[in-house]
């Protein structure tokens, strides 16, 4: 029997754009545990609600994390919402879809740029910017912020999108379709990204479920969870079929997250198509009273927030539970039997957001 | 959206039991999330099945022990060790236990009673007489002493 050793993997590491860490303990090059500390950097945002009303908390929502940024915003606003018994109109609904399915692409585009430069193609990581950049392009001037978008406010959106503005919006992201297949393509097909993908880190069905893992990682292995089909926002006027593959490895999740793009667009385009005239908002009367579990699907899974008021402008308790919390035992879970040199892939398949982990 | 929630009150001592039916009927562990109240922590166990949400709750003393559900559910282990940390409730048997070394806090328990005052809620409206009619307050006016 090997001798056990401990090789600690984080906080920084190069495949890391944020830090967490894993203490690995191997035989030979073989992961036999993985122990995982966070709280790096924890910022207690929860208890910001003592100092923020529940209108003002909005910004701080938006705030969570960069790449899920109006995804936090829209699940608190729906909580409070819900609350508060306050209709949204349906242009709104329809608008919280399109940006959230905007953030959603250039979270995967930006997950396949990272993934790239691990790779070692730093000219694919180039590519891969290049077209994040477009949709950051569309997201500043359609909300005025490329990261954090500030566009979602509680009884509905604050900024309204033309009709003009809209059909162009398609027009650039079907444009786009053709770089990102080509794009994609290496990914998909090129040897040395299969050679260090396929059947790595390979985490079944019945282990996702059990785990409760969510998000990419869970449809990958087989389990179709995806918030969107609850019908929150405009995704109950939407045909959306969650994306699974059922390879359970490194690759799965990978083309998960490519066809995920796709599918966004295609959400786009439909919601392009439907979205009526109306009003973007309603006036908001009174204070929340009462309690909601909001769930949305971020880029990384389901998020919930859990929103509490007892009639008081400032929230009893408002708490988050974020994809890759739960997620991190499922990782531990995929580590556990893998060897040392393929951690960084794995880890990066998972595409843990510490930012939202240490809200 | 609305989406339908249950959530069912028990009893902490029937909580292992529960939570192994919930198991055995293919429910998956979503959330367990902690409120802070006036003198005591409501503990809400949140589920899952074919999106299905289902809500356990109770509420405990701060001076309560709890029972771990991480032998049941393995992934109950992180939420159970950041209730411990952030709220100062005792968790027994968690499956990997951290010590209170999951969260680095600056306070030692920020989410305890003492550090966590409960928002008071609007205090009721002073129910106002109703204004007399137009009438009556000629009259009275016509009754008040002159003054010199």
């Amino acid at each position: 029997m090997a001798h056990k050793n401990i090789i600690p993997f984080g906080p920084q590491h190069p495949v890391l754009p944020e830090p967490i860490h894993f203490d690995l303990v191997t035989e030979d090059e073989k992961i036999v545990d993985a122990i995982p500390s966070i709280s790096y950097v924890h910022r207690g945002l929860e208890r910001l609600v003592e100092k923020r009303d529940f209108i003002d908390f909005v910004h701080i929502a938006d705030r969570i994390c960069g790449l899920c940024s109006f995804m936090h915003c829209m699940g608190y606003c729906q909580a409070v919402e819900e609350v508060m018994g306050i209709q949204v109109p349906e242009r709104a609904l329809y608008l919280r879809s399109i940006w959230a399915e905007l953030a959603r692409i250039h979270s995967h585009i930006f997950w396949l740029g990272v993934s790239a430069d691990a790779f070692g193609y730093e000219s694919l990581f180039m590519q891969s910017l290049r077209l994040r950049e477009l949709v950051l392009d569309i997201i500043e001037e359609t909300t005025g912020g490329r990261v954090i978008f500030g566009s979602c406010k509680v009884g509905g959106v604050r900024r309204d999108i033309d009709s003009e503005t809209l059909k162009g919006l398609v027009a650039r992201l079907t444009n786009m379709k053709a770089d990102l297949d080509e794009l994609t393509s290496v990914f998909i097909n090129d040897y040395s990204i299969q050679h260090r993908l396929v059947g790595v880190g390979f985490f079944s069905k019945e282990d996702a479920y059990t785990l409760g893992c969510v998000g990419p990682m869970a449809r990958a292995s087989g389990f179709a969870l995806d918030m969107r089909t609850l019908g929150y926002a405009a995704y109950k006027f939407l045909e959306i079929e969650p994306v699974v593959e059922y390879g359970g490895d490194c690759y799965a999740r990978c083309l998960v997250r490519i066809r995920e793009i796709f599918q966004s667009m295609d959400l786009i385009r439909q919601a392009a198509g439907k979205i009526s005239e109306g009003p973007i908002d309603v006036k908001v009367k009174g204070t929340p009273n009462g309690e909601y579990f909001s769930r949305v699907e971020q880029p990384r899974g389901e998020v919930i927030h859990y929103v509490k008021g007892n009639g008081s402008k400032f929230l009893q308790r408002f708490r988050v539970r974020v994809p890759t919390f739960t997620n991190i035992p499922g990782m531990i879970k995929v580590l556990k039997g893998s060897q040392v040199a393929d951690v960084p892939n794995i880890i990066l398949t998972l595409d843990p957001c510490i930012s939202c982990t240490e809200r | 959206m609305s989406e339908p929630q249950e959530i069912i009150l028990i009893e902490k001592n029937n909580l292992l039991g529960i939570v192994s039916d919930l198991f055995a009927e293919g429910y998956r562990l979503v959330q367990i999330g902690c409120t802070t109240l006036q003198s005591a922590y409501e503990l809400n166990y949140s589920f899952d099945k074919e999106y299905h949400f289902k809500n356990l709750r109770f509420t405990v003393a701060p001076e309560e022990e709890i029972q771990s559900i991480s032998v049941i559910y393995p992934n109950a282990f992180l939420y159970e060790n950041e209730i411990h940390d952030l709220f100062g409730l005792t968790i027994k048997n968690i499956t990997i236990d951290y010590q209170g070394k999951l969260y680095r806090t600056a306070l030692k328990v920020p989410f305890s009673i003492e550090n966590c005052p409960v928002p008071e809620p609007p205090k009721p409206k002073k129910e106002t007489p109703p204004e007399p009619p137009e009438s009556q307050k000629q009259n009275s006016a016509d009754t008040k002493p002159q003054e010199d």
